[in-house]
């Protein structure tokens, strides 16, 4: 009886002991690994990035724009459609920091809220551009033949107007409003949202790990998921930096021109236009918003800029 | 041909035509390069089958043929008694498991998103093998076969130089224990240093998993290195097939002694002295095929039947072996 007891005793390591044991070690070195070796693409993108000045420049710019955009019922010291009748176009002063406009109102509020308006319609426009654009673009790379023929037809037709052009005639249909001006930036945004992700498809499409995936077995969906878009996001997230930019442009200049958000609701681009009388007698009503668009514009181009040389794998060493 | 329990893989008059397209919307085709042109050969179990040709022979076309990458024309690929060219998606995924491909660029075919451990696993997660645990073993001992550090799992390609990657490369293709990888021209994309190691771990491998090789090569002192069988391409159409020291020694085609005394002999005083047959002209364009033989052209033994008919392959080896030549004067001297 005793010898065979003993046998027993000596065999328990069954395969569930075994299992754990592996996993152990397993996940032991997974730790190791994500400590000293875990080091990926975007996060060498990263590295480059921050050591690009100007980049940094502009990524601080984004970020405060954002944040004032946010803060701006905190911060801001005046209502922004409050008139103040006894300071009717007042220069800059320790109470009116960028001055005031006809009507009395605070230039310094009203920037600030324009802020919001403006990174909005970035925002969200190029977020509609986005949505469409992906989709369309990924139909059109993916599935080639009359699909693509027809959508970059449609395409090649939104290309041939002129975007300030396209935006006023989509405004005049829809009317003014901020709702609408989110939708004619999007609409005319996809484009070229489209045409870059059907490109970077197409030569995505031709490469040796795509038919190793095939060879493999791997499903169309598999493929576009797992293989062609992380690889297709780079020259995506830096167009659409850039495109945040273009859209805020585009939002003054359609304010500017009266089709865009309608007073008393502050807007850089319609700041302008009511500065324009005003022009000699008050020339803050304009530098102020002026330079808002500036360097709001500047922040993203600086960002995209140098996003697109971090991203680039080409200028790997 | 060998018997049936011998016989891994037959081709049988292989056809891929690319259709060219003209205009402006997509009009009615005109023309088609004749890529791969009537082809037939077999691979046994075990034993690996060379090919080689210049570029644009159609290689890499049958390759993708056998993989079904892309559609043949016509003709029969037979793999363990099923036509490969009739199943449908869903059967054919069973094969794929067992029909692996290592690629000639090792910067190109492992995408650049992906850590390697990553790489590895897809074949497996395609496949629905195993768990995640033991998938994760199972990637690791593979990297170690291929002779890379198992620590290195979460690293990403480009960390690695390019025989490290055509490692990652073959331990994908090995993990789901195929039994038949195609290797399209694994190593030309290397270092000669580096070439020799790969192809020892092709053949260390090979014994170990009992593997099948098609090795796709244009080099031949490096197909020499590995075949047991070679097929001569050109321009679409399989010219010779032979075993390898008998193709090194009796060339019979005019192309395949062109394409051997092409090959340096590393001693300089031999060297000197060796013969180059250099063949006149270029590869003649794939849409418009010569007639005839495809390489009366440029062949020096051509005379008026060589334009006019288009010769079969034929046995040409008395002692039973195969020695398959399509040539009206094959094993003439040039």
């Amino acid at each position: 009886m005793f010898p065979i007891k003993e046998e027993k005793n000596k065999q328990p390591i069954d395969d569930s002991d075994l299992g754990n044991i592996i996993e152990e070690s397993i996940t032991e070195e997974n730790k190791f690994d994500k400590k000293y070796s875990k080091s990926s693409l975007y996060k060498d993108a990263w590295r480059r990035l921050v050591r690009n000045k100007l980049a940094m420049i502009g990524l601080a710019i984004v970020i405060i724009m954002a944040l004032i955009a946010l803060l701006a019922p905190y911060i801001a010291p005046y209502d922004p459609t409050y008139r103040e009748k006894t300071a009717s176009q007042q220069g800059p002063s320790a109470s009116h920091w960028f001055g005031t406009d006809i009507l009395g109102r605070d230039i310094f509020s009203r920037v600030l809220y324009g802020t919001q308006i403006s990174m909005l319609v970035g925002v969200i426009a190029v977020a509609i551009s986005l949505a469409i654009g992906l989709f369309l673009g990924a139909i059109s790379g993916f599935f080639s033949g009359i699909p693509d023929a027809i959508i970059m037809r449609i395409a090649d037709i939104f290309f041939a107007f002129p975007y300030i052009l396209g935006a006023i005639a989509i405004m005049t249909i829809l009317g003014p409003g901020v709702l609408n001006i989110f939708i004619a930036i999007g609409l005319l945004g996809w484009a070229s949202v489209a045409r870059l992700f059907r490109s970077s498809i197409l030569s995505i499409k031709e490469k040796e790990y795509i038919e190793a995936a095939r060879a493999l077995g791997a499903s169309n969906s598999r493929i576009i998921m797992k293989h062609i878009l992380p690889n297709s996001f780079a020259p995506l997230i830096v167009y659409s930096t850039m495109n945040v930019g273009t859209a805020i442009i585009v939002e003054a200049a359609l304010s500017f021109l009266g089709l865009g958000v309608q007073p008393p609701t502050p807007s850089w681009g319609k700041m302008l236009s009511e500065s324009l009388n005003y022009i000699n007698s008050a020339p803050w009503l304009m530098f102020f918003p002026g330079l808002a668009i500036l360097i709001t514009v500047l922040g993203f181009v600086l960002l995209g800029d140098g996003l697109r040389d971090a991203l680039d794998p080409k200028l790997k060493r | 041909m060998p018997e049936k329990d011998t016989l891994l893989l037959e081709v049988r008059n292989l056809k891929k035509y690319f259709n060219l397209r003209s205009g402006f919307f997509y009009s009615k085709s005109s023309s088609s390069v004749k890529a791969v042109d009537d082809i037939s050969f077999f691979i046994k179990k075990g034993e690996t089958f060379g090919l080689v040709g210049e570029s644009g022979c159609g290689k890499s076309t049958t390759a993708r043929l056998i993989l079904r990458l892309i559609k043949p024309t016509s003709g029969i690929i037979n793999y363990k008694g099923s036509d490969l060219v009739r199943l449908k998606n869903s059967q054919m995924l069973k094969y794929r498991k067992e029909i692996q491909i290592i690629f000639q660029d090792p910067y190109a075919s492992l995408s650049p998103r992906m850590t390697i451990g990553d790489i590895v696993n897809e074949p497996l997660e395609i496949h629905k093998v195993g768990n995640k645990n033991s998938r994760l073993k199972r990637i690791k001992e593979y990297l170690k076969t291929v002779g890379l550090n198992p620590e290195h799992i979460n690293r990403y390609p480009h960390e690695f130089s390019g025989g490290q990657r055509q490692r990652v490369g073959i331990a994908r293709a090995l993990v789901l224990q195929p039994e038949l990888i195609i290797c399209d021209e694994p190593v030309s994309a290397l270092d000669v240093s580096v070439q020799a190691q790969i192809l020892n771990l092709m053949l260390d491998l090979q014994n170990e998993f009992n593997l099948t090789y098609l090795f796709i090569a244009h080099d031949l002192s490096v197909v020499k290195y590995v075949s047991n069988r070679i097929g001569v391409m050109y321009l679409g159409k399989i010219v010779e097939v032979a075993p390898s020291e008998e193709l090194y020694v009796n060339p019979l085609h005019p192309y395949t002694m062109g394409l051997l005394s092409a090959i340096p002999i590393p001693d300089p005083e031999l060297e000197r002295k060796r013969q180059r047959i250099i063949l006149p002209g270029d590869v003649p364009s794939p849409i418009n095929p010569p007639s005839g033989c495809r390489f009366h052209p440029r062949c020096p033994n051509a005379q008026d039947i060589c334009s006019k008919e288009e010769p079969v392959l034929k046995n040409y080896n008395k002692d039973g072996k195969e020695h398959l030549a399509a040539c009206f004067f094959a094993g003439k001297p040039i």
